[in-house]
Order: structure tokens, then sequence, then C-alpha cells
């Protein structure tokens, strides 16, 4: 989880000013995705480490839409899907006219690819924000994953395009063969894409999103479109998307439907919310922990998606702010000083929530798998789905931990409510 | 001379029902000029239809000479023309600094720009703090603006509506809701920070009226039924029968 670590830190960055820690936290970002390789050396993580690059820059694009301009967007693969093969295309024209092009600069081309898309059909797509654009966006989304089975000659059909990165020409001696190469590219893609989409925030344009977010209708009584600004949002948003789809075909050498369709678009929304849309580094939790979850539970359990499931509603709950909003929450009584007031109440929560969810967990667990029969073996632990036992250990901890929990979580919210107002009284908090 | 605004013949029909019949209405440069009226004579409505919130259904209006009538809010207000909203309408999740600083980024030349560093602009920056410290809000600067008190939102808005440094400046019901203190500092910072610009106002408390205008024009049922300064509208029969009667004494 050192990943996830050095993205919180970013958290007290991300507002303008503090010079030194800021770019010292963008700093250590950079030597955490250099060292990380050398300490996970595995070809397991290095594989995760480079789906996890590619799910954050895909998050930060979708971020520009839904975190900085209010725009929620059901069709955001499309443009990974177009930019990843546009990168493909790239590649092969790449090789079969033996151009001097190397492999680091393939990315681009999906960028373009994702950006062209969205300059098209941005216009009409962004003169309404709110349902109309959801709605558009979700049309556009079935319309270009539709017609990437049928134009063959474009996607490849069922099969997609296939590339060979080490067909490129070398660059400085390497080969993008093994794995390791290809993170590094990864890295290096997503340190160049984050600090520009971070900087995009501090433009003009970058504010006048957040105000178009806020409130469209005033904004044009003080000189703006909304219009324009919703739509060169929308296309920057595209290009990194198709960035992070050139990526994606870097890494899988291959470009098919998959890229452009509807769960793609789903995972990235979901990967956003869950993070957070209101800090830049919320997304980048977001995707870290979507793709773990992914690559992990997958081995784990049939029924992942459920697990998903739960989790974004739990968090759409009990946290709109996601991951990131949660942690911020705290940075008011960390000035005050009085977050040591409510730490021992959290101490106290785990215990019935732990409780509680493995309840959850064991429940569903059984339910899923009491026709397969087999034996279920859960981190180390195996019982059996039929025998009663496991149905009375489940209910004991859903009910016991349920009733507890919801004690520990009143603890939890009137400690809180006296830092606050602690923190209120020493001008920490509005 | 031209007038700064010029309102002729407008017209604006919601289906059948006429709201605004036969506007006339003329500012000049540099006026201070009130809308009274009773409520629902289409105040509101006058203020949206100059702005470009909402078109008249037959009927121009001027900006300095110009037609502006059936043009965007956002193309009016490129011109000079710059408006507060009646229920405060800024944005909630920005911060106070930040709110202001939106609305002076157009007019210092900015617009879409996607290469500049907001931060380090530095005629966007003194503008900024020049007008949070008009607007008495410097201390708030990085609150969000959802979070200011009613009084502190309605100064906001203020300070928003002027930001841009438009020369003519309107205010729907700048004081309304606020408390007798609040709205003498209210009427105070309006006469301040509208010096030298043309100011027009929709106002229900009489005294801010009789205080801060120049001229006076009362709406009845969408249609005025009188022009003046405030000498004369005090004395207009017709307005004293259609409205002051019950209200001011």
């Amino acid at each position: 989880m050192t990943t996830a670590t050095r993205s919180t830190s970013k958290a007290t960055a991300t507002p303008a000013g503090g010079g030194v820690r800021f770019y010292g936290v963008w700093l250590l970002g950079i030597a955490v995705l250099i060292v990380l390789p050398l300490i996970f050396s595995s070809g397991g993580s290095l594989t995760s480490f480079s789906l996890i690059g590619i799910a954050i820059v895909f998050a930060l694009s979708y971020n520009i839409l839904l975190g900085q301009t209010g725009l929620l967007s059901f069709g955001h693969a499309v443009h990974y899907g177009l930019g990843g093969f546009a990168a493909c295309h790239m590649m092969n024209a790449v090789v079969s006219h033996g151009w001097p092009i190397p492999l680091p600069f393939i990315p681009l081309f999906g960028g373009i690819g994702g950006l062209v898309f969205a300059m098209i059909i941005g216009w009409v797509m962004t003169k309404r924000a709110g349902t109309v654009f959801a709605m558009i966006s979700l049309g556009i989304g079935e319309l270009v994953a539709s017609s990437s089975l049928i134009l063959r000659s474009m996607f490849g059909g069922e099969a997609g395009i296939t590339t060979d990165r080490t067909a490129l020409p070398k660059m400085l001696g390497w080969s993008f063969g093994p794995q390791l190469q290809v993170y590094y590219l990864i890295a290096f893609w997503l340190v160049l894409s984050a600090i520009a989409m971070y900087a995009l925030t501090r433009t003009p344009l970058g504010r006048i999103s957040n105000a178009v977010r806020d409130n469209p209708e005033r904004v044009q009584f003080i000189g703006y479109d909304p219009h324009v600004v919703r739509y060169l949002a929308f296309c920057f948003a595209g290009f990194f998307a198709g960035v992070a789809g050139g990526l994606a075909a870097i890494n899988f050498e291959i470009a098919n439907s998959a890229y452009l369709g509807a769960i793609q678009s789903g995972l990235v929304l979901f990967s956003t919310f869950i993070g957070g849309t209101a800090y830049f580094f919320g997304p980048m939790l977001g995707a870290i922990l979507v793709t773990y979850l992914q690559l992990g539970l997958t081995n784990v359990t049939s029924v992942w998606q459920l697990y998903f499931g739960i989790i974004f509603i739990g968090i759409v709950m009990f946290s709109p702010g996601g991951i990131a909003g949660l942690l911020m929450m705290h940075r008011p009584l960390v000035r005050a000083g009085t977050l040591w007031t409510v730490i021992p109440s959290y101490l106290v929560a785990i215990v019935p929530t732990v409780a509680l969810a493995c309840g959850v967990i064991l429940t569903i667990e059984t339910v899923a798998r009491y026709s397969g029969g087999d034996p279920i073996n859960l981190f180390g632990i195996s019982f059996n789905a039929k025998s009663p036992v496991t149905w009375i250990a489940a209910a004991v901890l859903l009910v016991g931990g349920a009733f507890v929990a919801r004690l520990a979580w009143r603890r939890i919210a009137d400690a809180w409510d006296r830092a606050a107002t602690v923190a209120r009284d020493r001008g920490y908090l509005a | 001379m031209t007038a700064a605004i010029e309102v002729r013949a407008v017209e604006k029909r919601f289906g059948n029902v006429g709201i605004i019949r036969d506007l006339n209405l003329g500012v000049a440069k540099g006026e201070r000029h009130a809308i009274i009226g009773p409520n629902g004579a289409g105040k509101s409505t006058t203020f949206n239809l100059i702005s470009g919130h909402i078109k008249p259904t037959s009927g121009e209006v001027k900006l300095n000479g110009d037609v502006i009538s059936g043009l965007r809010p956002f193309e009016i207000n490129r011109r000079g023309l710059s408006r507060s909203f009646q229920v405060t309408n800024v944005f909630a999740r920005m911060s106070v600094w930040e709110n202001v600083r939106c609305a002076v980024l157009w007019a210092t030349g900015h617009r879409y720009a996607f290469w500049k560093n907001v931060d380090s602009l530095p005629e966007v920056r003194e503008r900024t703090a020049q007008i949070l410290d008009d607007i008495h809000l410097t201390h708030r600067r990085d609150v969000p603006a959802g979070l200011l008190t009613y009084a502190e939102q309605r100064e906001l808005e203020i300070g928003i509506t002027i930001a841009s440094g438009a020369t003519v400046v309107m205010l729907d019901e700048p004081t309304a809701g606020m408390s007798h203190a609040e709205t003498d500092r209210a009427v105070s910072l309006i006469r301040r920070l509208t010096e030298g610009k043309t100011l027009v106002i929709v106002e229900h408390d009489m005294s801010v009226v009789f205080g801060l205008a120049d001229r006076i024009s009362v709406l009845v049922y969408g249609h005025i039924i009188a022009s003046g300064t405030p000498e004369e509208i005090r004395r207009d029969p017709k307005v004293k029968e259609a409205y002051l009667g019950e209200e001011a004494h």
C-alpha cells in the first residue's frame, strides 16, 4: 500500500501555497514510483502496478468531467478505447512504414485519438449539462461500442487489433519487452499526465470549470459561455483518457471492443466516485483501491462484483465525498490539535465493525456457494456452506456486529462533534 | 448623449399571459435609477429582459446605444452590463476569494486560457484583493461561499457583480432580508462601489430607494406608470394611488 500513502500525503499540499511542501509531495510521489518495482519485483506486482498506473490516469481524466466541471458521463471509456485503437494502429503503422518513432511517444497518439473524437462529438454533447449530458454520453458509449464490432477494418471485430510493442524502434537501448520497462513507461506518462491535469485545475479555464459545476447560470453573468467551458473540459478529459487507453494498448498489445464498453465506463465512474471527486488526489485513491480489489477479489470470490456494489452503495450513502473526503474531514481537527480525542472511539469501533464485515462476507459467501457444495476457504479458514454452525456464526456476527457497531459509531459521532466544536472555536473549521 | 440603458416598447408574454406590456425606460449614464412597484409588477422580469436572462417577445433594449435584446447573457455582460440576483446566486463550493476572482477573469482578458497559472496573474490578484477589501470580506477569503452568513452572501453577490468593472450595474433587491444595521451598511457599500457608474436597482425598502436614487420608475402590472426624481414620484397622484399609498407614508 505504499502507493496509497503517497497519494494521501498529497492531501496536505493540494491547495495553493506551501511551496516547498507542495513540490516535496510530488517529488516523493515520483521517488515512490521509481523505487516501487525495486522492492516488489515479482511479475505479478509489476503487472498490478502497471494496471494501477493506467487506471489512475484514466480516473484523473474522468474527474476533469465529474469533479471539476460537474459532468456525469456514462461513456468515458469511448475516449479510452479509441485512444487504445489509435495507439495500436499507430504502432502497426510505425512498424510497417519503418517510421523512427519509439514506443514512449505512442501514448501521445492515443491521446490525440481520444481528443479528436471528443472535439467532434463534444460540441453537441456539452450543450446541456445534467441528465441530458448523462443520457447522451450513455447513448454515444453504446453506439461506439456496438460500432466497434461492426466496423471490422477499423476495430478488428471480436478479436480486436493486435500489435507488437517490441517491433518499434528502440529507445536508449530499451526494447520494452520486459514488464519492468513497460512499467517505467507507464509511470513516466502517469507523472506527466498527473502534473498536466493538476496544472489544468490551476488555470483560468480550470477555475471557471469549477464555477460552471457550482452554478452554470451565474457564470453567464460574469462573461463566460458555460457551453464553451464544458466543451473545453470535455476535450481535455478525452485527451487524457486517450493517453490512458494508449498505455493500456502498449501494456496488453491489443485493443478490442471491451476497452470502450459500458463496463469500462462504469469502472472509471466507480473508481473516481469511491476515491472522491472533490480533491485532485481522490481519483488516484479510488483507482488504486478499485484496481487492487479487482485483481485481488477475482481470485478469492466469484461474486466480487457484489462486493463492489456494496462498497459503492456504502460510499454513496455514508461518505459522498469518497475516501478523500473522509480523510480531508480530519484536516481541521489535525490543525486544531483535537484529532487525538476522536482516535479512541475509532479504535473502539474497529472490533464490532470488523465483526459486522465478517458477518456480511460470511453470509454472502455461504449463500453464493450453497449450491456449489465445495468446502469454502476464506483467509485460510475453511468451512462448509451446508453446516448449521456456519449459518449460526454468520447470523451472530451480522446481528451482534451491527448492534454493537451502531453504538460504537454513535460514540464516534459524539466524539467528533466535540472535537469539531473545539476546532470551530479555534477557527480551523468554518 | 446616448442613454446607458434604453428600453423601448418591450413586451414579454408567457403563453397568453402578458407579464410586461409596452415597457419604456431610459436610464442616463451615471444615474442611480430605482425601479419600484408592488409584488408581481414585473420588476425582476424587467431585470431579466435587460440582462438577457430571458428574451423579449417584441420591442428592443439598447445598451449605450447598441441593441442588446436577443443577445446571450454573457455577450451582454462582455459589453459592460453586470447584474446581481434577488436570490443569492454564488459559487457555493468555491471560496470567497475564488468567487470574486472568477468574476474578474474575463474582464482582465484571461478568458478560457488553459496555459496560464491563475495564481500568478498580478492584475487578477490585485483586483480580487481590492474587491474583497471593498466588500469587507477579506477576513473570510478562504471560506466556501455556501458557508457564509446570509448578509455576507449578499455582500459577496454585490462583489461578484461589480468585479468585472462593468459600467452599468443592476442590483436586484440587494438588501432583501437584511436587518436595519445590515441594510445601512449595504447602502453605503453600494453608494461607494457604484461611484461614477450607472446603477439600476430594484428595491422594496423605500428608505433605501429615496436615499439612494437620482430617479425612480414605478412599475405596475408590467407597465411603467411614472418616471422622475424622488420628489416628483412622491407627489405623483397616480403613484400614490397605485403604490405608495399602502407602503410609504
